[in-house]
């Protein structure tokens, strides 16, 4: 463990350093959507319904057997569970990946492009074992699967 | 460091571009708390990415303090050959940003 906190304190450091001087063109390099407000509330939700409500603008949604997410049965390591959601569905616009039993439980939200595929695949911390839950928005309704992962070693205390 | 903070791979096959990207960053939740001192480590974590395929956003992303330090990212799209550019950018809550663009193979 002293490694790794060493290690971080360098990635830290380093991290910083390096920014310094990307801050001086950052008005130029950031692109317009990336200035979008960042959806403070929903992140900051405690509750999973607050929070699905806050990103989405209702907390309706319909079990779907279309929605397919892979991701361990087991993970041994909470800080890195693989999790990649999938859905055939047309006009998906959205999807959306929540934890249920974080702190905070959603976790990430994709909006998608118009050429996009439903597909994302990405890397969540899981404070312990529960459910992933995969949220898609297609053509205004919202659709959920979920899946759990046992955590034996949680991802999100000190 | 920052140039260096986005990895990213395009490879387009029968009509569909798939994009990989890893990005550098330490990703704190502002849960977590030093062994040392028992203070709280600050939050800092990116809070948006962006993808561009030439001009158009093909994905953005909002995240929170729950995806894995060093992000992962996969995602594919319809469309896209040999040569386009793909721009991956991020911008974190504290207000540092890193972009990089690549060519799709």
């Amino acid at each position: 463990m002293t490694t790794d906190t060493k290690r971080r304190i360098f990635l830290k450091g380093s991290v910083a350093a390096g920014m310094l001087g990307v801050a001086a063109g950052a008005g130029l390099l950031i692109p317009q959507a990336v200035l979008a407000a960042w959806p403070e509330k929903a992140f900051h939700a405690k509750k999973l319904d607050a929070a699905i409500k806050a990103l989405m603008g209702s907390s309706d949604m319909t079990a779907s057997g279309d929605i397919k997410i892979k991701a361990p049965d087991i993970a041994e390591n909470g800080a890195v569970v693989p999790v990649t959601v999938k859905t055939d569905m047309p006009d998906v616009s959205t999807i959306a990946i929540v934890a249920s039993e974080n702190n905070t439980p959603l976790v990430a939200s994709f909006d998608l492009g118009k050429n996009a595929l439903g597909f994302v695949s990405t890397r969540i911390k899981m404070g312990k074992t529960g459910d992933v839950i995969a949220l898609v928005k297609a053509g205004g309704k919202i659709y959920s699967a979920k899946k759990s992962v046992k955590v034996t070693i949680g991802g999100c205390g000190g | 460091m920052a140039k260096k903070s986005i990895k990213i791979r395009a490879k387009t096959k029968g009509g569909i571009t798939t994009v990989k990207a890893l990005m550098t960053h330490p990703m704190e939740t502002g849960f977590r708390k030093d062994k040392k001192t028992g203070k709280k480590i600050p939050a800092h974590f990116i809070q948006e990415v962006v993808c561009k395929w030439k001009d158009d956003v093909v994905l953005s992303a909002n995240w929170g303090g729950a995806v894995s330090k060093n992000p992962y990212l996969s995602f594919k799209f319809k469309g896209g050959e040999k040569g386009d550019p793909i721009e991956l950018s991020w911008v974190d809550n504290k207000g540092m940003s890193a972009s990089k663009s690549v060519k799709i193979r």
